[in-house]
């Protein structure tokens, strides 16, 4: 099996975010970005299914920022070969319809059966990757996948329902699976390795254009403070009276 | 063991006069230790830096004054032996209790060497995946934003907005300076660190001292990170902060902690940074007159030396002599202290692995040492190392003893009495 593992840079929200001046986009040079938690969960979920089935592994991501280290890290981790897409127009972050624009010949090229990429990720303004990826693909789907384990031609993925359902589907390959969690914790790139790979193993690199944007902003703005928190003060039984107080007010 | 040791006896034998009968004149011949088979041992010490852990024959020195063994079972002994019988270190818990504190190291007539072996094991530990998450999150965080709470690193320099003096950044100042301050993490971020860091800008201010800090630019010094097993991490990080340092003019690195002072002494000249470090005990202590300390600060205080400024490093006068220039201050020292010091857990990656340890000792260190500052009449536990003041004040409420102990920063005490921060701060 040929497994992609497609990932991407999003805002680091441990940094202010901070807008631009018209006011519809983030200012990309004075945010802080990393790596989309659910890419990562994606990344251990692969690299599991690696360990367990053999397969060859490709992580890609598009140079929406500095994505080096991030693809370095993917390599220390485990996975074989790293591609970063480059192009015009990148550097300012593109739509998830874009990316999976751009995605759909890069994955044809590499050959993947299996596309493992995060549910989702904070900067989702218009649907989810994997859901794009899928359709533009055209391949069997399932999204909210908690657990995929190889069973010859297909995969099992263990996806969830609301309402705390789960069920096992079985998907033909190729296939495009959204990961919500990996059944272990992503795990950690020493950074001594992280170096080592960076000297001895270079990223490969690939020219794209990413196609029109689909949505347009009008305005962005940090949500507006609407309460606060009460701190009750005094001693315990004055908080337990505070506290009841508020729960009797709000019917609760 | 493959075999049992064969016992030898004579059925009488009469020695000056006395006689033994068998049961009393039995003897055991000698059993050779490699009957054992030391496998796991050898692959330990094969671990470069490991090795003196071999040299360990098990005179219990160590025992004695283990901090991790007044809270569990454990020692340099008893690691040596378990290793010798089997059990391997590096998928121990073992290996992730000990805090560097170096106290054994004191002791042992063998040099068997902790501060060496702990790392080499743990490094190898950690290529092999086997680390607790909860450091791995440390090192994780530390890699990302160069500090291990996870915190901005655009908001490093964010305290020097409550110091109410001017606190110049290197960048800004374009200009040499007298004293460098590598403020590190904790002083940084963690609320009681500021607190301490506002105190010690005040005074140095007040002693008209040309200082500047790094500000964003400042990244860990990673000296803890190193001794739990992440070198690669504490090399970026050296790379980096003496490439920042390399920009700037000055005669004297201060440093706030005690983990930053041994990093600056000992590992960065390896990398290539070679500075005159100073803690800023150190760096106060000769200027005492020119303090002012005038207002009392009436308290019965003990003092908790530092693992890494006193046994590492042989500093335990500096913080001494400032805390007793201080009018009021009854200066009381428990019976633990200076070289026999007891650790207050953070150390060696301790600070990072507060649940790992939890389930694996009886109490916490800082738990044991703020009761032991109780038992001596204390009401104030003075500190010189940003981990401990959170460490100590989190045992003082886990210990029921809230409002009986304070804990603060000897800068903090230093500016009370400089008139520099309110005596509210006492209450
Ligand atoms: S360095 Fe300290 S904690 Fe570690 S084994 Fe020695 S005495 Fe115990
Ligand atoms: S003091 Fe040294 S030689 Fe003695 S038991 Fe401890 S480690 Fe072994």
């Amino acid at each position: 099996m040929r497994i992609a593992v497609v990932m991407k840079l999003v805002p680091d929200v441990v940094e202010e975010l901070v807008l631009s001046e018209d006011g519809k986009r983030l200012e990309r040079g004075d945010i802080a970005l990393k790596a989309n938690e659910f890419d990562e969960q994606a990344l251990e979920q692969a690299l599991l299914l690696k360990e367990s089935s053999g397969a060859e592994l490709t992580v890609i991501a598009a140079e929406t920022g500095d994505v080096d280290e991030m693809l370095y890290t993917a390599l220390a981790k485990g996975a074989d070969r790293a591609l970063k897409l480059v192009g015009d127009g990148l550097q300012d972050g593109i739509w998830n319809a874009q990316y999976a624009g751009i995605l759909v010949d890069v994955i044809a090229d590499v050959g993947a059966d299996a596309v493992l990429t995060g549910v989702q990720a904070n900067d989702d303004l218009d649907g989810q990757l994997a859901t794009w990826l899928a359709a533009g693909l055209g391949w069997s789907f399932a999204t909210v996948v908690s657990g995929v384990e190889a069973a010859g031609e297909s995969l099992i993925a263990k996806k969830e329902f609301a309402g705390g359902l789960t069920a096992n589907l079985r998907l033909p390959l190729p296939a495009v699976l959204g990961i919500q969690a990996s059944p272990e914790p992503p795990r950690y790139a020493p950074i001594s390795r992280v170096r080592q790979i960076m000297k001895t193993q270079s990223l490969e690199e690939r020219e794209v254009t990413a196609p029109a944007g689909s949505i347009t902003v009008l305005s962005l703005r940090p949500p507006e403070k609407t309460g606060g928190a009460e701190m009750i003060e005094g001693d315990v039984q004055a908080k337990a009276a505070r506290i009841a107080e508020v729960l009797a007010q709000q019917g609760i | 063991m493959e075999e049992k040791a064969k016992a030898v006896e004579l059925p009488s034998v009469t020695i000056d006069g006395v006689t033994l009968p068998a049961q009393w004149n039995r003897m055991f011949e000698p059993r050779v230790i490699n009957q054992y088979d030391i496998s796991v041992l050898e692959e330990t010490t094969a671990i470069p830096g490991a090795e003196s852990l071999g040299y360990c024959y098990q005179c219990g020195k160590c025992t004695g004054v283990c901090p991790i063994d007044t809270v569990g079972d454990y020692s340099p002994r008893k690691i040596f032996r378990r290793t010798q019988i089997g059990i391997p270190l590096i998928d121990s818990p073992d290996l992730w209790l000990c805090t560097t504190c170096r106290n054994c190291l004191r002791v042992c007539p063998k040099e068997v060497n902790m501060i060496d072996i702990m790392p080499a094991v743990r490094e190898q530990a950690v290529l092999e995946g086997k680390a607790p998450q909860e450091l791995l999150t440390a090192f994780e965080n530390t890699a990302r934003y160069g500090n291990p709470l996870g915190e901005a690193p655009r908001k490093r320099a964010d305290w020097t907005k409550s110091a109410g003096v001017e606190v110049r950044i290197m960048s800004q100042l374009k200009a040499p300076v007298d004293v460098l301050w590598f403020v590190e993490c904790y002083p940084s971020y963690h609320p009681r660190g500021k607190d301490a860091s506002v105190a010690l800008a005040r005074i140095l201010d007040k002693l008209g001292i040309d200082f500047g800090i790094l500000g964003v630019e400042e990244k860990c010094a990673g000296d803890s990170q190193r001794m739990a097993g992440e070198r690669g991490l504490f090399e970026m990080l050296a790379e980096q902060n003496i490439s920042t340092l390399s920009k700037y003019e000055f005669e004297t690195l201060m440093v706030t902690d005690p983990h930053a002072y041994n990093a600056f002494l000992h590992e960065y000249p390896k990398l290539g940074g070679s500075y005159k470090t100073v803690h800023y005990t150190q760096l106060l202590a000769p200027l005492i007159d020119q303090m002012g300390l005038s207002q009392e600060v009436p308290a019965r205080v003990t003092f908790h030396d530092p693992c890494y400024l006193g046994r590492h490093n042989g500093e335990y006068e500096a913080p001494r002599r400032l805390l007793e220039a201080i009018p009021g201050i009854d200066l009381v020292e428990m019976g633990r202290c200076k070289e026999r010091s007891y650790c207050c857990g953070g150390g060696g990656g301790g600070m990072w692995l507060d649940s790992f340890t939890r389930d694996h000792t009886s109490a916490r260190l800082s738990e044991m040492r703020v009761r032991e500052a109780i038992e001596y009449g204390a009401e104030i536990l003075a500190v010189a190392c940003p981990y401990e003041v959170s460490r100590f004040e989190d045992a003082v409420k886990s210990t029921g003893n809230a409002g009986r102990l304070k804990v603060m920063d000897i800068s903090e005490l230093l500016a009370l009495s400089m008139g520099l921060i309110p005596m509210e701060a006492l209450a």
